[in-house]
């Protein structure tokens, strides 16, 4: 990967800041065969703003999306955009999504959202697609093709018959573990759209996919899923470099199915548990991931970081910086056909603290 | 069972044992017996689970947002050596402290009802799970 731009290229406007492993933010840079076409965008991700009463929020949320967004502003070079991928808000209100955009309207650059189930199931993104624009799309950007989806619809008879009220609704699917909930989808819909969409697209174009939820199925019992992913997966087959980036999960993961590359990032609000650590179910992590370390309880922001990801020829190279932790660096290796963790994927490499039980 | 009842058993006991008399021993329990136990165990479970999904604390934050099924609490390795405590830890001093930090709330007693109802879900979340102590 010749084209690859270290960490310290990106950080130069950040030398002030003492702890630059701490960046809650993911860069994402794509490179080219001719590197005029090269470029950078950051990723955000999951702040779930958490209204109490009042003027009052969450102070823990904001202080990880506040620093995120500041982090941001000091790239090197400039992202071309910024990523938004999902839970701006917690519990969907209007105060949550008002509190969220003025955040990130201190970020200088334009920015996209992503739909996140904590947005959606109050008013069933109203006042979101209001301050964000539509709920799913497409643009294109120097030669690349961005898809955004809304991959956290579910069951219209969940969605529409099951509630009394529309704030119960929230609470049901807000709760991750709430057995009330319902698998997310993308949707017949959107699908058709979807299809339609990339009708128009050169089959060598590299397609990047936003989606909240990971278009794979993991665990189900935390919408570590998406119901539809199958046929997601088959309109996307026919392109040579496709890569789909999401959110939800708050935790590194990856994951090489055919030709698509699956990314997650981390949450600037707080960690979550891989599925494994639920001793009572089976659930299918990717094999592949080598997951981030323990969480520390006692450092507010632990467990959040940064990446960038560079896409020259389809493959993909990633590097996570963590807070606290070490650096760690995925990246794919064309004897596998698969990315792999520069350091830690033989099992035999592997460090305690990657050990969850 | 209360003291009383247990005073009351004794000479029954006792009886019993001296005359042979058949299914009186104190140390016999019914079918009835069982599933009253599990009933009276899996109801304080239950609160443990209400108390899991609701803020504990001041800023409606609840245990449940990070720990889905109660995951990543380990109740199975204490009491082990918390680090950051310096000192060999009780899963009550771990629950106090989320209970203080990100739920910014108020320490629980550890014989407080809500600090067993707590301890009840998360164990059964995890039961199965071997026995750790002091395991990390
Ligand atoms: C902001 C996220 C967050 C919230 C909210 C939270 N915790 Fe935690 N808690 C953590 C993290 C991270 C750990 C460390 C997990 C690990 O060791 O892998 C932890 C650890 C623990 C542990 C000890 C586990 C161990 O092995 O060290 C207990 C017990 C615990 N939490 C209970 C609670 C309770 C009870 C609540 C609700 C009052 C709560 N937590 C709320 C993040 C949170
Ligand atoms: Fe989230
Ligand atoms: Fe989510």
């Amino acid at each position: 990967m010749n084209t690859r731009i270290s960490r310290r290229d990106f950080l130069k406007g950040a030398g002030a800041l003492a702890a630059i492993g701490a960046l809650p933010i993911s860069l994402v840079e794509l490179a080219f065969a001719d590197s005029a076409e090269n470029f950078t965008f950051a990723y955000i991700s999951d702040a779930h703003i958490q209204h109490i009463k009042g003027t009052e929020f969450v102070r823990n949320w904001d202080r990880g999306l506040i620093r995120a967004v500041a982090e941001t502003n000091l790239l090197t070079p400039k992202p071309d955009f910024i990523m938004f991928g999902g839970d701006l808000a917690q519990l969907g209100s209007k105060p949550e999504l008002d509190h969220g955009a003025e955040i990130m309207s201190a970020l200088s650059g334009k920015v996209y959202y992503v739909m996140g189930e904590h947005d959606y199931y109050l008013d069933l993104g109203q006042y979101w697609e209001q301050l964000f624009g539509p709920q799913y799309h497409s643009f294109d950007h120097k030669g690349v093709h961005f898809v955004v989806l809304n991959s956290v619809l579910t069951y219209d008879d969940w969605t529409y018959k099951r509630w009394p009220t529309a704030e119960q609704r929230m609470l049901e699917m807000a709760g991750l573990d709430n057995p009330n909930g319902s698998p997310f989808m993308v949707g017949e819909k959107q699908r058709q759209w979807l299809q339609v969409d990339l009708q128009k697209v050169g089959k060598d174009t590299p397609i990047v996919v936003f989606s909240h939820s990971p278009i794979q199925k993991i665990y189900k019992g935390w919408n570590f899923w998406t119901e539809d992913a199958d046929e997601v997966q088959a309109l996307l087959k026919p392109f040579k470099k496709v890569t789909v980036i999401y959110g939800h999960v708050h935790q590194i993961q990856y994951n090489q199915i055919g030709n698509i590359s699956f990314h997650a990032v981390m949450a600037t609000a707080w960690p979550w548990p891989y599925p494994a650590t639920y001793s009572q179910v089976e659930q299918h992590l990717p094999k592949l991931t080598v997951p981030m370390n323990r969480a520390d309880p006692f450092f507010e922001r632990d467990a959040t970081g940064w990446q960038f990801i560079n896409l020259a020829t389809g493959n993909v190279d990633m590097r996570y910086n963590l807070y606290n932790n070490s650096s760690r660096t995925v990246a794919f290796n064309p004897k596998t056909g698969q990315p792999e963790d520069a350091m830690y994927q033989p099992a035999d490499q592997r460090i305690p603290p990657q050990i969850h039980f | 069972m209360s003291s009383r009842q247990l005073k009351r058993l004794i000479p029954v006991v006792v009886m019993a044992g001296l005359t042979g008399a058949p299914s009186v021993q104190a140390d016999e329990f019914t079918q009835e017996d069982l599933k009253r136990w599990e009933g009276q165990f899996m109801e304080v479970v239950k609160q443990g689970r209400d108390l899991w999904t609701h803020p504990l604390g001041t800023n409606s934050v609840s245990c449940a947002q990070c720990h889905p099924n109660a995951a990543n609490t380990h109740p199975e390795t204490y009491p082990k050596f918390q680090k950051q405590l310096g000192k060999v830890a009780l899963i009550g001093d771990m629950i106090n402290w989320c209970i203080r930090n990100p739920a910014e709330g108020q320490p629980l007693a550890l014989d407080d009802p809500k600090m067993i109802a707590i301890q009840a879900y998360i164990n059964y979340e995890r039961r199965g799970v071997p026995m750790a102590p002091g395991k990390h």
